[in-house]
Protein backbone atom coordinates (compact mmCIF):
# COMPACT_ATOMS: atom_id res chain seq x y z
CA UNK A 1 0.00 0.00 0.00
CA UNK A 2 1.06 3.49 -1.05
CA UNK A 3 1.58 5.83 1.59
CA UNK A 4 -1.60 8.11 0.09
CA UNK A 5 -3.73 4.99 0.74
CA UNK A 6 -2.69 4.61 4.23
CA UNK A 7 -3.26 8.07 4.72
CA UNK A 8 -6.72 7.93 3.68
CA UNK A 9 -7.03 4.84 5.47
CA UNK A 10 -5.71 6.63 8.74
CA UNK A 11 -8.37 9.09 7.82
CA UNK A 12 -11.46 7.15 7.47
CA UNK A 13 -10.74 5.19 10.83
CA UNK A 14 -10.12 8.33 12.50
CA UNK A 15 -13.29 9.85 11.46
CA UNK A 16 -15.31 6.51 11.96
CA UNK A 17 -13.72 6.71 15.83
CA UNK A 18 -15.23 10.78 15.83
CA UNK A 19 -18.77 9.79 14.04
CA UNK A 20 -19.03 6.64 16.40
CA UNK A 21 -18.52 8.70 19.77
CA UNK A 22 -15.60 6.94 20.65
CA UNK A 23 -13.15 9.88 20.36
CA UNK A 24 -14.58 13.74 20.51
CA UNK A 25 -12.29 16.94 19.79
CA UNK A 26 -9.99 16.56 22.33
CA UNK A 27 -8.22 13.86 20.69
CA UNK A 28 -7.51 16.44 17.94
CA UNK A 29 -5.88 18.74 20.42
CA UNK A 30 -4.07 16.43 21.22
CA UNK A 31 -2.46 15.27 17.77
CA UNK A 32 -2.01 18.84 17.19
CA UNK A 33 0.80 18.61 20.43
CA UNK A 34 2.73 16.53 18.16
CA UNK A 35 5.81 17.86 16.02
CA UNK A 36 9.18 17.33 14.70
CA UNK A 37 9.97 18.19 18.49
CA UNK A 38 7.92 15.46 20.23
CA UNK A 39 7.22 13.19 17.92
CA UNK A 40 6.07 10.63 20.25
CA UNK A 41 3.76 12.49 22.43
CA UNK A 42 0.41 10.80 21.23
CA UNK A 43 2.13 7.07 21.65
CA UNK A 44 3.32 8.34 24.82
CA UNK A 45 0.14 9.86 26.52
CA UNK A 46 -2.29 7.28 25.16
CA UNK A 47 0.47 4.94 27.02
CA UNK A 48 0.42 6.79 29.90
CA UNK A 49 -3.82 6.79 29.51
CA UNK A 50 -3.49 2.83 29.11
CA UNK A 51 -1.15 2.57 32.56
CA UNK A 52 -3.43 4.84 34.16
CA UNK A 53 -6.60 3.68 33.34
CA UNK A 54 -5.96 -0.53 34.34
CA UNK A 55 -4.38 0.73 37.54
CA UNK A 56 -7.62 2.94 38.16
CA UNK A 57 -9.84 -0.16 37.10
CA UNK A 58 -8.29 -2.76 39.39
CA UNK A 59 -8.62 -0.19 42.14
CA UNK A 60 -12.23 0.37 41.45
CA UNK A 61 -12.86 -3.68 41.43
CA UNK A 62 -11.62 -4.08 44.56
CA UNK A 63 -12.95 -1.03 46.22
CA UNK A 64 -16.26 -2.52 44.91
CA UNK A 65 -15.73 -6.06 46.14
CA UNK A 66 -15.63 -4.88 49.68
CA UNK A 67 -18.02 -6.21 52.73
CA UNK A 68 -18.45 -2.45 53.28
CA UNK A 69 -17.96 -0.51 50.34
CA UNK A 70 -15.93 2.76 51.07
CA UNK A 71 -17.84 5.35 47.87
CA UNK A 72 -15.54 8.43 48.66
CA UNK A 73 -12.33 6.32 47.66
CA UNK A 74 -14.55 4.93 44.90
CA UNK A 75 -15.81 8.00 43.65
CA UNK A 76 -12.19 9.49 43.77
CA UNK A 77 -11.05 6.55 41.13
CA UNK A 78 -14.16 8.06 38.90
CA UNK A 79 -12.91 11.37 39.44
CA UNK A 80 -9.42 10.20 38.08
CA UNK A 81 -10.38 8.22 35.73
CA UNK A 82 -13.13 10.85 34.21
CA UNK A 83 -10.11 13.51 34.33
CA UNK A 84 -8.03 11.08 31.96
CA UNK A 85 -10.62 10.09 29.41
CA UNK A 86 -11.72 13.65 28.93
CA UNK A 87 -8.34 14.64 28.35
CA UNK A 88 -7.27 12.03 26.07
CA UNK A 89 -10.74 12.65 24.33
CA UNK A 90 -12.01 8.77 25.10
CA UNK A 91 -15.56 10.42 25.07
CA UNK A 92 -17.67 7.27 26.17
CA UNK A 93 -15.46 6.24 28.94
CA UNK A 94 -16.08 9.79 30.62
CA UNK A 95 -19.66 9.65 30.05
CA UNK A 96 -20.10 6.92 31.78
CA UNK A 97 -18.09 8.32 34.45
CA UNK A 98 -19.99 10.85 34.66
CA UNK A 99 -22.86 8.49 35.57
CA UNK A 100 -20.97 6.60 38.02
CA UNK A 101 -20.50 9.39 39.84
CA UNK A 102 -23.75 10.06 40.58
CA UNK A 103 -24.09 6.58 41.79
CA UNK A 104 -21.73 6.77 44.27
CA UNK A 105 -23.14 9.78 45.54
CA UNK A 106 -26.63 8.09 45.76
CA UNK A 107 -24.48 5.34 47.53
CA UNK A 108 -26.21 2.51 44.83
CA UNK A 109 -24.15 -0.51 44.64
CA UNK A 110 -26.00 -1.92 41.76
CA UNK A 111 -25.90 0.95 40.02
CA UNK A 112 -21.98 1.15 40.63
CA UNK A 113 -21.29 -2.35 39.58
CA UNK A 114 -23.01 -1.55 36.39
CA UNK A 115 -20.83 1.54 35.58
CA UNK A 116 -18.23 -0.80 36.65
CA UNK A 117 -18.98 -3.22 34.06
CA UNK A 118 -19.92 -0.54 31.59
CA UNK A 119 -16.98 1.23 31.70
CA UNK A 120 -14.63 -1.55 31.62
CA UNK A 121 -16.12 -2.36 28.31
CA UNK A 122 -15.91 1.41 26.92
CA UNK A 123 -12.78 0.92 28.28
CA UNK A 124 -11.58 -2.04 25.86
CA UNK A 125 -13.15 -0.59 23.15
CA UNK A 126 -11.22 2.42 22.98
CA UNK A 127 -8.01 0.70 23.76
CA UNK A 128 -8.45 -1.61 20.77
CA UNK A 129 -9.30 1.51 18.71
CA UNK A 130 -6.70 3.82 20.04
CA UNK A 131 -4.21 0.87 19.30
CA UNK A 132 -5.01 0.42 15.37
CA UNK A 133 -4.58 3.75 15.10
CA UNK A 134 -1.69 4.24 16.41
CA UNK A 135 -0.48 1.27 14.53
CA UNK A 136 -1.96 2.97 11.02
CA UNK A 137 -0.11 5.71 12.12
CA UNK A 138 3.29 4.10 12.63
CA UNK A 139 2.28 2.25 8.85
CA UNK A 140 2.29 6.13 7.46
CA UNK A 141 5.55 6.89 9.33
CA UNK A 142 7.74 3.54 8.43
CA UNK A 143 6.51 3.95 4.70
CA UNK A 144 7.92 8.08 5.08
CA UNK A 145 4.33 9.51 5.17
CA UNK A 146 3.64 12.05 7.46
CA UNK A 147 0.05 11.50 10.01
CA UNK A 148 -2.74 13.82 8.12
CA UNK A 149 -4.54 15.78 10.76
CA UNK A 150 -8.10 15.60 10.90
CA UNK A 151 -9.30 19.35 10.62
CA UNK B 1 6.82 1.60 23.96
CA UNK B 2 8.12 4.38 26.29
CA UNK B 3 6.55 4.27 29.72
CA UNK B 4 6.03 7.30 31.40
CA UNK B 5 7.25 7.29 35.32
CA UNK B 6 4.98 9.66 37.28
CA UNK B 7 8.13 10.45 39.35
CA UNK B 8 9.20 11.92 35.47
CA UNK B 9 6.95 14.18 36.06
CA UNK B 10 7.17 15.50 39.65
CA UNK B 11 9.86 18.12 40.06
CA UNK B 12 8.73 19.19 43.48
CA UNK B 13 10.65 16.19 45.30
CA UNK B 14 13.94 17.29 44.00
CA UNK B 15 13.70 20.92 44.36
CA UNK B 16 16.76 22.47 45.86
CA UNK B 17 16.12 24.84 48.69
CA UNK B 18 16.75 28.35 47.53
CA UNK B 19 17.38 30.66 44.46
CA UNK B 20 18.56 28.64 41.63
CA UNK B 21 14.74 27.49 41.46
CA UNK B 22 12.50 29.08 38.64
CA UNK B 23 12.80 32.67 39.29
CA UNK B 24 9.84 34.65 38.05
CA UNK B 25 10.43 38.03 37.79
CA UNK B 26 8.75 40.94 39.46
CA UNK B 27 9.24 43.39 36.26
CA UNK B 28 9.17 41.57 33.14
CA UNK B 29 12.39 42.10 30.92
CA UNK B 30 11.77 40.40 27.75
CA UNK B 31 14.72 38.35 27.54
CA UNK B 32 13.44 36.03 31.17
CA UNK B 33 11.87 32.63 30.54
CA UNK B 34 8.25 32.77 31.44
CA UNK B 35 8.22 29.80 34.39
CA UNK B 36 4.52 28.32 35.56
CA UNK B 37 3.90 25.60 38.30
CA UNK B 38 1.47 22.77 37.43
CA UNK B 39 -0.61 21.67 40.16
CA UNK B 40 -2.26 18.67 38.87
CA UNK B 41 -3.48 15.21 40.36
CA UNK B 42 -4.00 13.16 37.08
CA UNK B 43 -0.68 12.11 35.40
CA UNK B 44 -2.45 12.19 32.16
CA UNK B 45 -3.19 15.92 32.75
CA UNK B 46 0.32 16.75 34.17
CA UNK B 47 1.53 15.44 31.26
CA UNK B 48 -0.84 17.66 28.92
CA UNK B 49 0.40 20.82 30.00
CA UNK B 50 3.38 20.11 30.69
CA UNK B 51 3.77 19.77 26.79
CA UNK B 52 1.25 22.64 25.90
CA UNK B 53 3.46 24.90 28.24
CA UNK B 54 6.69 23.60 26.89
CA UNK B 55 5.86 24.20 23.31
CA UNK B 56 5.52 27.53 24.12
CA UNK B 57 8.91 27.90 25.49
CA UNK B 58 7.67 28.18 29.08
CA UNK B 59 9.90 26.28 31.83
CA UNK B 60 7.42 24.00 33.54
CA UNK B 61 7.42 22.56 36.83
CA UNK B 62 4.32 19.91 38.24
CA UNK B 63 3.50 19.28 41.47
CA UNK B 64 0.41 16.73 42.02
CA UNK B 65 -1.32 18.80 45.22
CA UNK B 66 -2.38 22.58 46.70
CA UNK B 67 0.03 21.50 49.46
CA UNK B 68 3.37 20.56 47.31
CA UNK B 69 2.63 24.11 45.50
CA UNK B 70 2.52 25.75 49.35
CA UNK B 71 5.98 23.73 49.65
CA UNK B 72 7.24 24.83 46.94
CA UNK B 73 6.78 28.60 47.79
CA UNK B 74 7.67 28.05 51.24
CA UNK B 75 11.24 27.11 50.02
CA UNK B 76 11.55 30.19 47.79
CA UNK B 77 10.06 29.50 44.75
CA UNK B 78 8.84 32.19 42.76
CA UNK B 79 6.29 31.74 39.28
CA UNK B 80 4.64 33.65 36.71
CA UNK B 81 1.86 31.32 36.13
CA UNK B 82 0.37 28.55 38.24
CA UNK B 83 -2.44 26.36 36.51
CA UNK B 84 -4.32 25.04 39.93
CA UNK B 85 -6.87 22.11 39.35
CA UNK B 86 -9.69 22.31 41.65
CA UNK B 87 -9.93 18.76 42.79
CA UNK B 88 -7.00 17.14 44.64
CA UNK B 89 -6.38 15.12 47.75
CA UNK B 90 -4.32 16.67 50.82
CA UNK B 91 -4.87 20.13 49.87
CA UNK B 92 -7.17 20.93 47.40
CA UNK B 93 -7.19 24.29 44.54
CA UNK B 94 -9.70 26.73 46.29
CA UNK B 95 -7.98 25.73 49.76
CA UNK B 96 -4.18 26.20 48.53
CA UNK B 97 -4.73 29.14 45.91
CA UNK B 98 -6.21 31.04 49.74
CA UNK B 99 -2.92 30.03 51.73
CA UNK B 100 -0.51 30.88 48.71
CA UNK B 101 -2.23 34.04 48.30
CA UNK B 102 -1.95 34.95 52.18
CA UNK B 103 1.40 34.10 51.52
CA UNK B 104 1.80 36.78 49.79
CA UNK B 105 1.68 35.08 46.30
CA UNK B 106 1.27 37.40 43.35
CA UNK B 107 2.16 34.96 40.42
CA UNK B 108 -1.19 34.72 38.22
CA UNK B 109 -3.34 31.76 39.36
CA UNK B 110 -5.27 30.26 37.08
CA UNK B 111 -8.06 27.73 38.02
CA UNK B 112 -8.62 24.99 35.53
CA UNK B 113 -11.45 22.78 36.56
CA UNK B 114 -13.87 19.70 34.98
CA UNK B 115 -17.17 21.41 34.59
CA UNK B 116 -18.63 22.75 37.97
CA UNK B 117 -21.95 24.50 39.13
CA UNK B 118 -21.55 28.32 39.63
CA UNK B 119 -21.32 27.84 43.36
CA UNK B 120 -18.30 26.22 42.99
CA UNK B 121 -16.82 28.70 40.75
CA UNK B 122 -17.58 31.18 42.86
CA UNK B 123 -15.65 29.69 45.81
CA UNK B 124 -12.96 29.00 43.53
CA UNK B 125 -12.34 32.26 41.95
CA UNK B 126 -13.18 34.18 46.22
CA UNK B 127 -10.31 32.14 47.11
CA UNK B 128 -7.88 34.37 45.34
CA UNK B 129 -7.91 33.08 41.23
CA UNK B 130 -7.25 35.72 38.65
CA UNK B 131 -9.23 33.17 36.04
CA UNK B 132 -10.21 30.06 35.44
CA UNK B 133 -11.14 28.01 32.68
CA UNK B 134 -12.83 24.51 31.92
CA UNK B 135 -10.64 21.44 31.16
CA UNK B 136 -9.14 20.08 29.27
CA UNK B 137 -7.05 23.04 28.65
CA UNK B 138 -6.21 23.51 25.06
CA UNK B 139 -3.32 25.49 23.32
CA UNK B 140 -5.84 28.35 22.21
CA UNK B 141 -6.94 28.56 25.76
CA UNK B 142 -3.38 28.76 27.16
CA UNK B 143 -2.23 31.26 24.52
CA UNK B 144 -5.05 33.22 25.42
CA UNK B 145 -4.69 33.98 28.95
CA UNK B 146 -0.82 34.11 28.71
CA UNK B 147 -0.97 37.02 26.16
CA UNK B 148 -2.93 38.74 29.40
CA UNK B 149 -0.03 38.07 31.53
CA UNK B 150 2.29 39.62 29.15
CA UNK B 151 -0.40 42.61 28.98
CA UNK B 152 -0.64 42.94 32.21
CA UNK B 153 3.24 43.30 33.13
Amino acid sequence: MDVGQLQRRFLDYTASLFREGFLDDQFNQLQQLQDESNPDFVVEIVSLFFQDSEKLLNNLTRALDQQSVDYKRVDAHVHQLKGSSSSIGAYRVKNVCIAFRSYCEEQNIQGCLRCLHQVKHEYSLVKNKLETLLRLEQQILAAGGSIPLMV
Amino acid sequence: MKSIANEDLIGSKSMPHGNDVCQGPSSHSLNKKVTALVVEDNVVNQMIHKRLLSNLGIETQVVENGKEAVDLHHSGAVFDLILMDMEMPIMNGPEATRVLRAMGVRSKIVGVTAYSGDYEKRVFMDAGLDDYYEKPLTMAKLVSLLQELVDNN
